[in-house]
């Protein structure tokens, strides 16, 4: 029987919704499903993950070492509890991506990236060539499966209408000291996060500059949007990285995104192929956004994308 | 110091890889190869150290068929001291790349190891973390920004939520992300001078490495084709679409 162990991503003691996702994930490979919750204080976001619906139990560690999310003292951790799950997941978020492949290795097993789709318990799709072609893996027979799941190809599990039992675990291993948190520098702002909002607006090289760029919060702002840019306006500084969008940025799914100034480099699109409907404004009638844009428009931004606020407004 | 930097080849960012008829790989033959962008970006943060005088050797690891050492005379050519060319008849997989960069880790003593984030081909995203493990040091994933001093790193990492900084006790693993820096172009003169650099040639599995605990690929198919959607001529048009879709 197959049993999953999610590791939950959370931050300022809430857990994120990408932990959401990845329950529904695992109710695809069936059997039961633990959410692991390490932090310093990991009440509440044990009861958040207790409240998902489909989530058997939450083993919940309090752990100063735990205060930030360290993938070299959650790794051993993880690690500890291996033996009981058949399968162990986390986000394709930063998160995920740092942690799983320090698991999978001290575990001696691969790691499947990027999930997609589960065919069985041991046979997953996930998306390769900036998502140019689609792999379907087979995991090796009698290895715990290791996983990123991709956000983007799951919907939220449900809240249940019962919440799980949450048990109190003590995780007596070595953690190491060799590396050590000294800040973080958020872009966090009062704005929807880009990788659950339900409406994008992202901006690209043809803005500018930073200041060009205000028209696209203003837009944003308008559809109650979260904000996204391409890599050419992160490189150039127009808005910090981690709004980039793509292959090596974000992958999202809104209902609504609205690409501007942006051409659709396969590296950007891949990010944003799960999205509802995509409205794109260029100048080029040629340029390849069009081709996957469900409306598109073509004009000058800068005299279009303030006309289409004020219509909205 | 040594920094060991990984240094793959890979389909070159701009080719649109197609999946063959039969389901059974990516056509691959003739297209252009590229190092992986993420790999360039590691060499070059090495070869900055070792021009601050914070390394003293920067040897570039290539892990493939007989034929890569064209693709390691680049890494050679840009500036590395030297090559070392695992010699493997298929594509390694990450965990198979990282139990063969920690023999090679073992054998040359680097104070760092830098690699790309992720390879633009199968966009794994697991080689660094894994032998990071094995190695049991630190890792400093997606970093944008590198400082050396006194046997510590300190490394601005590009997260989701922003730029986190951690300090790492050398050594260490660091994975690059775009932002760290911007590789130099290879002048002639340097192709010139690269043929005269050595590049070490080692069978994967003379390391002591055997491919193994691998995912079989099964199947490949092409992603799902997104209808193509429809041009408004004017705002107002395209705000009576959004509206008539309940977007709005
Ligand atoms: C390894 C690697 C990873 C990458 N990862 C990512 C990634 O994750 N995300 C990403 O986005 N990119 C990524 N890229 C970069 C990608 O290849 C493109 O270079 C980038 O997406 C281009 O950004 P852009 O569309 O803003 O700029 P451009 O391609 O320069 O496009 C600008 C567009 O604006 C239009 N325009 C100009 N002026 C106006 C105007 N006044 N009004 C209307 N339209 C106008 C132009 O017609 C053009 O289509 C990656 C590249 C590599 C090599």
């Amino acid at each position: 029987m197959n049993k999953t162990l999610i590791v939950a991503e959370h931050h300022d003691g809430k857990l994120n919704p990408a932990t959401a996702r990845c329950v529904s994930c695992a109710q695809r490979i069936g059997g039961d499903i633990d959410v692991l919750v390490l932090a310093d204080a990991p009440a509440a976001v044990a009861a958040a993950a207790a409240s998902l619906q489909g989530v058997s139990r939450v083993l919940s560690v309090a752990n100063a070492a735990n205060v930030h999310a360290l993938a070299a003292v959650y790794a051993p951790q993880v690690k500890a509890l291996a033996a009981d799950y058949t399968h162990l997941l986390a986000p394709s978020t930063t998160f995920g991506k740092d942690l799983m492949p320090r698991v999978a290795a001290l575990l001696g097993v691969a790691q499947v990236s990027d999930l997609m789709q589960v065919e069985d318990a041991q046979h997953f799709v996930r998306p390769i060539y900036a998502g140019n072609a689609l792999l379907t893996v087979a995991t090796p027979a009698g290895q715990t499966v290791v996983a990123t799941v991709r956000t983007a190809s799951w919907p939220e599990a449900a809240a249940a209408t019962q919440p799980a039992p949450i048990e109190s675990r003590s995780i007596d291993v070595a953690l190491p000291t060799h590396t050590r948190f000294i800040g973080l520098e958020s872009g966090a702002s009062d704005r929807p996060d880009l990788q659950s909002a339900a409406r994008v607006v992202s901006g690209g090289r043809a803005l500018g500059s930073a200041d060009n760029f205000k028209i696209i919060y203003a837009l944003a702002d308008t559809l109650g949007a979260a904000v996204g840019a391409s890599r050419a306006a992160v490189d150039a500084g127009y808005v910090p990285s981690d709004l980039q969008v793509g292959q090596t940025g974000k992958i999202i799914a809104p209902q609504l995104y609205v690409a501007i100034g942006i051409s659709g480099a396969i590296q950007h699109l891949t990010g944003i192929k799960d999205a509802g409907t995509i409205v794109a404004i260029n100048k080029d009638a040629e340029a390849p956004i069009f081709e996957i844009a469900d409306f598109g428009l073509v004009g000058d931004l800068f005299k279009l994308v303030p006309e289409l606020q004020q219509a909205l407004a | 110091m040594k920094i060991l930097v990984g240094y793959k080849r890979v389909v070159d960012y701009n080719v649109r890889v197609q999946v063959k008829p039969d389901g059974s790989g990516v056509a691959t033959e003739g297209v252009k190869l590229s190092p992986n962008p993420f790999d360039e970006i590691a060499l070059e943060e090495a070869l900055r150290l070792r021009e601050r005088g914070v390394a003293s050797e920067v040897i570039v690891v290539g892990i493939g068929p007989a034929d890569l050492t064209v693709h390691l005379r680049n890494g050679l050519a840009m500036g590395a001291n030297r090559a070392i060319h695992v010699v493997t008849g298929d594509a390694v997989q990450p965990l198979t790349a990282a139990r063969a960069l920690l023999k090679l880790v073992e054998k040359e003593q680097p104070g760092l190891v830098i690699l790309g984030k992720q390879a633009i081909d199968d966009d794994n995203n697991q080689t660094g973390q894994m032998l990071a493990a094995l190695w049991d040091r630190p890792q400093a994933t997606f970093a944008s920004k590198l400082h050396i001093d006194a046997g510590k790193a300190r490394v601005v990492r590009e997260v989701d939520a922003g730029l986190e900084t951690l300090e790492i006790d050398l050594p260490a693993v660091v994975t690059t992300d775009l932002r760290l820096n911007e590789p130099r172009f290879i002048k002639l003169p340097d192709i010139m001078k690269s043929k005269s650099k050595p590049i070490e040639a080692l069978e994967l599995a003379a390391l002591g490495v055997e491919p193994g605990d691998h995912l079989e690929a099964t199947h490949y198919a092409p992603p799902p084709k997104r209808g193509k959607g429809v041009m408004v001529k004017d705002v107002a048009e395209l705000v009576a679409a959004l509206k008539n879709k309940g977007l709005v």
